[in-house]
């Protein structure tokens, strides 16, 4: 939980800027910490992947800009190329094919597309960092039927990665007659056949121990639940929306979001009433959990707190084209989200015997 | 304590119901045996006890069925949680989080008992089944036995009063089989959990038995003592048969019960001829056809695949380390040890699909590794262990053929080597113009072109998967486990098949866990352990000289070399036609 409270903190202070040093910056904590402390399980090493995943998603922003370019300023623009221009009919007026490809324009995109990176590497981050399914089971009995479907899904993700090799190897015993279609068929049917099959034992397995037992729950209680939790979801994602969008709507901003919020709550808390469950030794909370979350409180509230009254370092402009500034007070704060890389209590390693051999 | 009342169970789209009119009850504390054909409806019987069936697989349920008062018609499996635990046949599949102290917690976190309890409850789990030591391992990093008894321990933490095992040794080598069972009949002896057990390898359960449910091929249930239940069951071990033979009443369900019994069956026998154990190759080749049986006869002896220092590693893994092997033609190779002890890789790594590090290959002269798959396996063809990894068409007919366009191209590579060859042309059976639709319906006759391969039994899946192997007409044949999940009588089948294809010449390995298949089956047995070969001869030699691997017709007639219940028939026949 500390560390999902501690990535959520650091995505925020992403949210807030286009400052690429910033953003770097806090891409470089996240790296460290996690090259510090997270453990030897198969979930661990999904952060490289975010970060593959983030790399994509910096380039893709890229090219679209350069393709669809568009807003020329004809006198600060530093032109690198052009691309051919295609015009497109009348009616599509506003979008624009090709043309010169500015620095600005380039530029721009590059920040845009390092803060949706950044989001990314966080979640990773925390993926990394925190054993997903011991973060699900703080989830309340309402959701029972969304518990068992991320489960599932957490669990059947690897083994499909598994058969996959699996078949893909079996199919050479059959010899690869046939052109692409075919290949993709004869691998991609066995797969998924046996994820459904495991899929569904497991969820039995699941509920024959047990899992969401209704306890004295009745049929009105649990719709009210859902309809609590429902609407509360829908009043937090608005209140969000809202707040962070900026454009005008912060007024009905932050109402949403506190509306939302307390029907959420009660609804998970007429969720978690009705079932009963315990936790075997629970994750301890101790100092180090405390310290774990404060530095990713920290960035958050600094650079949230310093929006209003220094914008122009936060966002620099790339009309006309600045060399981005390195504000001093929230490097410092998204520095102090790099503590938990020795605070925090290293990751338990199983004690292992000699690994025998397998086939 | 269980309480079935006139219970059917049918499935929307079948012609007739699984589970017709049963009414059986079994008492607290009793540890009760399901037995039965596979497909019958074993699954079904079990998954109606904490009410998955019907209320996660569908159909419809009829009648009653009362566990420790509470009906399953009103308490969901989930509700039952605290009264039934059931483990599956796939350990694996059904591990809920990643730890082992984790998952030994996870039924009591849901039933909402007390930190202090849960913690006791834990060590006491882990001490009780021996798996103290493996507390803080990863799920999926133990061996097959290990893990079913993890899954045990996960289900007994919740204290229930009824254990539902669904083949809990299936999958296991021996030893392993005997971990889990020594665990269960523990609980049963201990702590008196009343427990359901099915299992097709009747020989290591059928003595720890109370009461046995036989499940019958018409959906109808006949329970009783075990003893008088086996005397008529479809399915029964070794030490029953021979009961059943020697006319012993009542019938020994233990090696120990029978070996008390044998002493006359032994001195008739003991001034005999042991016969040859597999029928097979004392009357030469059976199966097949005249020409072609003198061809295979000749054959019989040249060496059809010659490995030398066979070497598999999987990154720091060494799975096969330097092995060297011949197959002879017309020969039949079991290939046995331990979960994980490099027999999968060595298959994979003779037929070429799978990695070879080193060493040398030749199948005719050829490494089938340096040829492109679709040829590699005109030359070696490897039943993978998962046989449905090979099937993807929705229909029977259609699998079949597609065999026959993909022999085709298999096909020249065997060809190319009868040129380079010509004296071994001599060598080659008839068969190779056999369709896929052919040679299926020698495996196993009356499987329809219009079936989905999903629906067939698992005897019958192997089967259509054999002959999509053998359509490409390779010399030598590699079967990874076949025998997993086959009741006696496919297996009897199975024993049939290898004889037929050793008589038309094939070279045949098996890699196999189970002792009383390879002794019927088998002509030499190779076992591994840790990637190395540390035993390799004649069936009777290897096996009856090993404790773990000795057949119980072996172990009930020691000192005499008998291996199967066949061989003796066999002899005390031909003592009551002299006598």
């Amino acid at each position: 939980m500390a560390w999902w409270l501690w990535a959520i903190g650091l995505a925020i202070a992403a949210s807030t800027t286009t400052n690429p040093i910033l953003l770097l910056l806090i891409m470089a904590v996240l790296g460290i910490v996690v090259a510090n402390r997270r453990s030897e399980a198969p979930w661990a090493r999904a952060f490289k992947y975010y970060v593959y995943l983030a790399l994509a998603v910096i380039a893709i922003r890229v090219v679209f800009r350069s393709i669809f370019g568009g807003d020329v300023d004809a006198q600060t623009v530093h032109v690198l190329f052009t691309l051919p221009h295609i015009p497109l009919p009348s009616w599509l007026a506003g979008v624009q094919l090709g043309g010169p490809v500015t620095l600005e324009g380039t530029l721009s995109a590059l920040y845009d597309g390092l803060r949706l990176a950044t989001l990314l590497c966080c979640i990773g981050a925390a993926n990394a960092l925190a054993n997903p399914k011991r973060a699900l089971r703080v989830l309340p009995g309402a959701l029972y039927e969304l518990g068992v479907a991320v489960v599932v899904a957490l669990s059947v993700a690897p083994q499909l990665v598994e058969s996959a090799q699996r078949v893909r190897q079996a199919r050479k015993l059959r010899g690869d007659a046939g052109g692409k279609f075919h290949a993709l068929r004869s691998i991609a049917v066995p797969v998924l056949e046996d994820a459904l099959d495991r899929s569904v034992r497991l969820a039995a397995a699941m509920d024959s121990r047990g899992y969401g037992r209704t306890g004295t729950a009745t049929h009105r209680s649990r719709r009210l639940t859902g309809v609590l939790m429902l609407t509360g979801m829908c009043g937090l994602c608005l209140g969000a929306y809202g707040l962070l969008d900026g454009s005008g709507a912060a007024s009905l901003g932050f109402p949403a979001l506190l509306v939302g919020g307390v029907l959420a709550g009660a609804g998970l808390l007429l969720g978690s009433r009705r079932v009963r469950r315990t936790q075997y030794r629970p994750d301890p909370w101790r100092l180090p959990e405390w310290v774990t979350v404060l530095a990713g409180v920290v960035p958050a509230a600094v650079l949230v707190g310093v929006v209003g009254t220094t914008v122009a370092a936060l966002n620099p402009s790339t009309q006309p084209l600045v060399w981005p500034s390195l504000p001093v007070v929230p490097a410092l704060a998204i520095l102090v989200a790099a503590i938990p890389a020795v605070a925090a209590p290293p990751p338990l390693r199983p004690r292992r015997p000699k690994r025998t051999v397998s086939a | 304590m269980i309480e079935f009342d006139r219970v059917t169970v049918s499935y929307p789209d079948a012609s007739s119901p699984v589970l017709r009119n049963v009414t059986f009850t079994v008492e607290e504390g009793e540890l009760a045996l399901v037995v039965g054909r596979t497909g019958v409806g074993k699954s079904t019987l079990l998954g109606a006890v904490n009410g998955l069936v019907p209320h996660f697989t569908g159909g419809t349920l009829a009648g009653r069925v009362v566990i420790d008062g509470r009906e399953t018609r009103t308490h969901k499996p989930r509700d039952l949680a605290d009264v039934v635990g059931v483990v599956g046949q796939d350990p694996l599949a059904g591990f809920v989080t990643d730890t082992v102290e984790e998952e030994l917690a996870y039924a009591m976190e849901q039933l909402a008992i007390p930190a202090d309890v849960m913690r006791k409850r834990v060590e006491e789990t882990l001490d009780l089944l021996g798996i103290a030591e493996l507390r803080d391992r990863p799920l999926h990093e133990l061996s097959g036995g290990q893990q079913q008894r993890v899954a045990i321990g996960s289900v007994l933490t919740a204290h229930p009063r009824i254990l539902v095992l669904d083949e809990p040794t299936s999958a296991l080598d021996p030893t392993a089989a005997e971990e889990v069972l020594a665990a269960v009949t523990r609980l049963v002896h201990d702590l008196g959990v009343t427990v359901l057990l099915a299992e097709h390898r009747l020989e290591r359960v059928v003595q720890y038995a109370d009461r046995v449910v036989e499940v019958r091929r018409d959906g109808t249930v006949a329970t009783g003592d075990p003893a008088a239940m086996l005397a008529t069951t479809a399915v029964a071990p070794p030490v029953v048969e021979l009961g059943r033979l020697a006319g012993w009443d009542p019938l020994p369900l233990s090696v120990r019960d029978a070996r008390r019994r044998v002493d006359p069956l032994r001195r008739r026998l003991a001034d005999r001829p042991v016969p040859l154990p597999r029928r097979g190759r004392a009357t030469g080749a059976t199966g097949a056809t005249g020409a072609a049986g003198a061809a295979a006869a000749a054959a019989a002896g040249e060496v059809a695949l010659r490995a030398r220092n066979v070497v598999v590693r999987y990154g720091p893994v060494v799975a096969v380390r330097g092995v060297d092997l011949d197959l002879v033609h017309g020969e039949v190779v079991a290939l046995m040890g331990r979960n994980g002890s490099g027999k999968s890789s060595l298959l994979w790594a003779l037929q070429g699909a799978g990695p070879r590090q080193t060493g040398l290959v030749q199948v005719g002269g050829t490494d089938p590794k340096s040829l492109p798959p679709a040829k590699a396996r005109g030359l070696v063809g490897l039943v993978p262990q998962t046989p449905s990894d090979l099937l993807y068409l929705d229909a029977v007919g259609q699998e079949l053929a597609q065999a026959d366009r993909e022999a085709g191209q298999a096909r020249e590579a065997g060809q190319a080597r009868e040129a380079g060859q010509a004296q071994e042309l001599a060598a080659q059976p008839g068969d190779t113009l056999m369709t896929a639709r052919e040679l299926l319906d020698r495996l196993a006759p009356g499987i329809p072109d219009g079936a989905h391969p999903r629906d067939l039994s698992e005897g019958q899946r192997l089967s259509l998967v054999l002959a999509v192997q053998l359509s490409a007409a390779p010399r030598v044949v590699l079967l990874d486990e076949p025998t997993r999940g086959l009741d006696y009588a496919g297996k009897r089948s199975l024993v049939g098949i290898v004889d037929q294809l050793a008589a038309e010449g094939r070279s045949v390995v098996i890699s196999t866990h189970d002792v009383e298949f390879v002794a019927a089956a088998a002509d030499r047995v190779v076992v591994m352990a840790a990637g190395d070969v540390v035993a390799d001869g004649p069936t009777p030699d290897v096996v009856v000289a090993s404790p773990a691997f000795a057949p119980q017709t072996a172990k009930i007639l020691a000192p005499l070399e008998y291996l199967t219940v066949d061989q003796v028939r066999t002899a005390v026949r031909t003592a009551a036609g002299e006598g």
